[in-house]
């Protein structure tokens, strides 16, 4: 029993610990980023990195989600008649909730893990203590750009998505479900308001933060070789994925009152 | 070997050594790596500190960088405290700091050139046409011609790295150089040409440098003095050409490499 005991305590000692050294780190990057010096080359290279070269995959997810969004409405509202709705459900459902979400598990996916796989190398090579011995401080040139590029380019991302997804639920809506481009149109444009939109780019912004700093994160403590470096990269899309959906479910409540 | 210093007083001259260790203590966890170094390397000195795998030769320069923080004991660096220093002034001492790592540490995503110039670019804010130049010099030091500049670290083999990151680490022209294990994993040959250039790199820059290494062929040609880590303690200091008449049975274990002896190897990695 005591044994038994003694191991729920360390563990949740190291969980508080974990925490803890999660906080810092992220507290270190929100003051770091408005503070010089900063690596505009770097911050560029990571948003072209992280934006540019997840157009393709953040815009097929996003296509694919509105027109699904679209078939599934349909089925659900012609029961209770309510086909009408369906342009206000697309819209409003992609720009506050789906843009967003989507657009960040994926970026998690594809940017996030590379990131803590890239850190996360350095440190199991000696690399950032080699930065450290040529005074430069790692945090300030190897996470704040990443922190920085992810508050910059998810908004931007998101943008395309909203507008990629609106557009495969029109299509499907229009060439499948027979609905009139016109009021199709019409309804979309009536019921969005631009606290929607907004709304999805602040969420969009805090979950690019997110992304980048659990890559970097988990990179940074990354122990261990090859094993350490394939962990951190497992633990920073994971953890990555569950905070966005945490935080989007508290960012909804504080947003929209509710 | 050491040189005296002048006090700014004016006064008596006194002999501040570059490096001074007393007392250090560190341990990971339960293990105690480091049990009370005490150990002063004079300015313009080579000191070589030899052990075994796991003695915590990395662990002490790690200490001396600011990298890792000691639990207790006390570092001095031209007679000035570096232990609890503020983040301003350990920023500022880094400048007299060069390291060759054991494994190169080259950046891969940057050209090799890059990697030679980023201490002068980012550490100190140089503009990059002049840091270049400085970078294919430094290059040209340690026998590598301009071609090699362009190319990425992963194209160069073991030797090469390892003169690159030689060249990075002298580039800034650092008061004190350390070296980490600079000859392992090297065939004999390019394991001399890398001692010779430690030589020759350390002499041009006026140095002081603390290597550590378990290559005694290395240690005899590069050192002025040598330690013995042992169990996180220095168990024999002494000029490099005593070595051999030490009368200390660690150490004649070492140096002829015998298993049987006081030294039992560590199991574990620090």
């Amino acid at each position: 029993m005591t044994i038994f005991l003694a191991r729920v305590g360390a563990a949740f000692l190291g969980f508080l610990a974990a925490t803890g050294r999660l906080t810092g780190f992220a507290l270190k990057g929100l003051v770091g980023i408005f503070s010089p010096p900063f690596y505009p080359r770097l911050i560029l290279r990571q948003i072209v990195y992280m934006g540019y070269y997840s157009l393709p995959v953040v815009g097929l997810t996003a296509l694919f989600t509105g027109m699904v969004l679209a078939l599934q409405s349909y089925t659900g509202f012609s029961r209770f008649n309510a086909e009408s709705a369906i342009a206000t459900v697309v819209v409003l459902s992609v720009t506050r909730e789906l843009g967003p979400v989507i657009a960040g598990l994926m970026v998690a996916g594809r940017v996030g893990a590379a990131m803590a796989a890239e850190i996360g190398t350095m440190r199991v090579t000696d690399q950032i203590d080699a930065l450290t011995t040529l005074s430069t401080d790692p945090y300030r040139y190897l996470v704040l750009p990443r922190l920085l590029a992810g508050l910059i380019t998810m908004p931007l991302l998101v943008v395309v998505a909203d507008i990629i997804g609106v557009f495969g639920g029109y299509l499907v809506s229009t060439y499948k479900l027979g609905f009139n481009v016109e009021s199709y149109l019409v309804s979309t444009a009536q019921h969005l308001e631009t606290s929607d939109v907004v709304s999805g780019l602040v969420k969009a912004g805090v979950f690019g933060f997110i992304v980048a700093l659990m890559g970097c994160y988990h990179g940074y403590q990354s122990r261990g070789g090859a094993e350490g470096v394939g962990q951190a990269t497992t633990y920073a899309v994971v953890s990555a994925s569950i905070l966005i959906l945490v935080t989007d479910y508290l960012l909804t409540a504080a947003l929209f009152g509710t | 070997m050491s040189d005296a210093r002048t006090s700014t007083s004016g006064a008596p001259k006194i002999s501040v050594p570059k490096i001074s260790v007393r007392g250090l203590r560190k341990s990971f966890g339960p293990k105690l790596v480091l049990d009370g170094i005490d150990i002063d390397c004079a300015v313009g000195e080579s000191l070589v500190i030899i052990g075994g795998s796991g003695t915590g030769k990395s662990v002490f320069i790690k200490n001396i960088l600011g990298l890792l923080h000691p639990e207790s004991g006390s570092i001095k660096i031209d007679g000035a405290e570096t232990v609890g220093m503020s983040r301003a002034g350990r920023t500022a001492l880094m400048y007299k700091f060069g390291m060759l790592f054991q494994g190169a540490a080259l950046f891969d995503s940057l050209h090799v050139w890059e990697n030679v110039a980023f201490g002068l670019i980012q550490g100190r804010g140089m503009e990059r046409a002049r840091a270049r130049d400085i970078a294919f010099e430094k290059l040209a030091a340690v026998g590598l011609g301009a071609e090699v500049g362009e190319l990425r670290p992963a194209e160069l083999s073991g030797g090469m790295q390892k003169r690159v990151a030689l060249a990075r680490a002298i580039a800034a022209e650092p008061e004190i150089i350390f070296f980490d294990e600079p000859t392992t994993g090297l065939d004999p040959i390019m394991a001399d040409v890398i001692n010779d250039l430690i030589i020759k790199c350390v002499r041009e820059v006026g140095a002081t440098a603390v290597s550590i290494t378990h290559d005694m062929v290395s240690a005899r040609k590069i050192g002025d003095r040598i330690a013995l880590l042992h169990k996180g303690k220095i168990v024999w200091q002494g000029p490099a050409d005593e070595i051999d008449n030490s009368d200390n049975p660690f150490v004649d274990q070492f140096v002829h490499g015998r298993a049987e002896g006081p030294i039992q190897m560590e199991v574990r990695a620090v």
